[in-house]
């Protein structure tokens, strides 16, 4: 149910989102989600990896700081209104959405968004007792 | 207990009256006996005559470190070389040595002055010392070892170095007192650690540590893997050596032996005084010293003082630990800011000191401070709520403490060179 993201800490210079990519790049990890939180001074870059253990260890080779937080991926319906559903419930429910992004491609016909939740636990039961899927590991990470 | 109870808690009138006698005979002295003063008062215009209490100091010339090297070896020695007891050198980094001598009655007023700082740490007549000073041209070793003696200490002349004999004898002799560098005190923990004994069961109780600045932070690390009391003691081979002055056991700051040494504590860029508890240059003066008496010596040291009585008993007034060095210095917008400012006000909102580098720079007539924090995993959120939060912490944080603003950049990992050795703290571009 849960899936380890990876949040790396980039300055905003030139070539460091390249640097980091070219990194997993060479090392046959796949981005299957990303997003970038940003600042003036600095990024948090999150990313949904294949390989999110192997990825950590070669950033931080790199010296990069990388660190591992657990999200879940819902699954939505792809269609005017289906995100806001999903959020509704979560809302309803008093839970915390800290922040959300789209995949990459599609595991199936519906969109697939990532959630970092304050309170993963309660907001998985919540979402499953509402109908709302929630993918497993292997078929977000693509293996 | 208190060595010398009638100099150490004399009464303020009572202090000022002995601090300015010796201050009028000790001007009249370097006046005839030294070419070095009598030009440098001459150049200021000042006569001995002019110097009539403690409080016509400021009238006097600073003497600079570079005096003494440019007075290598012996050219600023009141006394001929004949009439000198002893010689200490202390090496210099860059250019030649420092060179001080001792008549007999300097090293009786030195070994005094460290009597009264073991003293001050909470040693007594009996107890037996290890000194793990270097022994030589260093005042480390020979100070601890006159003071002891004066004092009536049994002393255990063990020199530095040789580790696992310091720690055999140490077991076998069972000595109370460690005196030596507060490094070499971690390291002897560590090598006790490694040879598979309890470095909190050494014999050990009280702990006097110098001869480098140290923090509170390493005094709780020593304190806690030796279990004594690590306290500090001050003093530099220009004014005699250690024991200028020494931590009490409430370690509320160092008392300074002000009948002998006088203290002053000053702005480094205008050289006024500065109020008791502000940081300020410590500036010394030997009042009584004879082969080579100096006046008005500026440390380098940054300190603050105060002048109130100790819960100790001493009235003798009290410098805080070394907090940096004017050489560290840096104005920007006419603050002076150190580096272990900017540690301290780090420690504040992280609990390990990060990696941080100090930037000035002049934009549009203006000079612009940024400090560059390195993140590590420890610091580092996903979230850009808990970044932004922790630079605020951090920017605040350095206002507090500096009384002025910066820019707080957080920056990756090696951003920051690493140097073997001293780390650079700042770097200055202004072309000023």
């Amino acid at each position: 149910m849960k899936i380890n993201q990876i949040s790396i800490f980039i300055e905003n210079t030139k070539g460091r989102l390249a640097d980091v990519c070219a990194i997993l790049g060479e090392n046959k990890i796949n981005i299957r989600a990303l997003t970038i939180a940003e600042s003036p001074e600095f990024g948090i870059l999150r990313v949904v990896l294949d390989k999110p253990e192997d990825a950590k260890e070669v950033l931080k080779k790199n010296g990069f700081i990388a660190t591992a937080a657990e999200i879940v991926a819902v699954e939505v319906s792809d269609e005017p209104g289906g995100l806001a559903k999903a959020l509704k419930i979560l809302a309803d429910n008093d839970i915390n959405v800290e922040y959300m992004y789209g995949f990459v491609e599609k595991a199936t016909d519906k969109a697939l968004m990532v959630f970092k939740f304050e309170n993963i636990d309660k907001a998985i039961s919540v979402l499953k007792s509402n109908g709302i899927n929630i993918v497993d590991k292997k078929t977000a990470l693509g293996l | 207990m208190i060595f010398n109870q009638k100099m150490e808690c004399a009464g303020k009138e009572e202090l000022k009256k002995i601090q300015s006698e010796r201050l009028v005979k000790l001007v009249d002295y370097v006046y005839k006996n030294s070419s070095v003063y009598k030009s440098k008062m001459d150049e200021l215009g000042v006569k001995p005559s002019d110097i009539k209490s403690i409080e016509d100091i400021s009238k006097l010339p600073f003497t600079p470190k570079d005096d003494l090297r440019d007075a290598y070896p012996f050219g600023l020695f009141s006394k001929d070389i004949k009439d000198v007891a002893e010689i200490h050198v202390s090496s210099g980094t860059t250019g030649n040595p420092t060179v001080v001598g001792y008549t007999k009655d300097d090293l009786e007023l030195w070994s005094e002055g460290v009597a009264r700082s073991i003293a001050c740490a909470g040693g007594n007549k009996g107890d037996m010392i290890q000194v793990a000073y270097g022994y030589g041209l260093f005042t480390g070793g020979l100070g601890l070892h006159y003071g002891a003696l004066k004092l009536g200490l049994t002393i255990m002349p063990m020199s530095s170095g040789q580790t696992r004999r310091q720690i055999k004898l140490m077991q076998d002799f069972k000595p109370r007192i460690l005196a030596c560098t507060p490094s070499y005190a971690m390291y002897i923990a560590e090598e006790m650690k490694e040879m598979g004994l309890d470095p909190r069961k050494s014999s050990w109780e009280i702990g006097i540590f110098g001869a480098e600045p140290w923090s509170e932070g390493m005094r709780k690390s020593i304190e806690d893997s030796l279990g004594l009391i690590a306290t500090d003691i001050y003093g530099l081979s220009e004014i005699s050596g250690p024991g200028v002055s020494q931590e009490c056991t409430y370690k509320e700051g160092l008392h300074i032996w002000s009948d002998v040494f006088y203290p002053e504590v000053i702005d480094p860029e205008t050289n006024k005084p500065v109020k008791d508890g502000e940081p300020g240059e410590l500036v010394i003066t030997t009042l009584t010293k004879q082969a080579i008496p100096l006046l008005r010596y500026r440390t380098r040291d940054i300190v603050t003082i105060t002048h109130e009585k100790c819960k100790c008993g001493r009235t003798a007034p009290r410098t805080s630990k070394i907090t940096g060095r004017t050489d560290d210095m840096i104005v920007v917008r006419g603050i002076n800011v150190f580096p272990t400012q900017v540690e301290y006000a780090l420690l504040q909102v992280e609990d390990i000191l990060p990696n941080y580098l100090i930037v000035v720079d002049r934009k549009e007539q203006m000079d612009c401070l940024e400090v560059w924090v390195e993140v590590d995993e420890k610091v580092f959120s996903d979230e850009m709520k808990v970044m932004a939060d922790l630079k605020q912490k951090i920017t605040k944080s350095i206002e507090n403490t500096l009384g002025i603003g910066a820019n707080i950049k957080l920056v990756e990992r090696k951003t920051i060179e690493r140097s073997e050795g001293k780390a650079k703290r700042v770097i200055d571009k202004r072309s000023l």
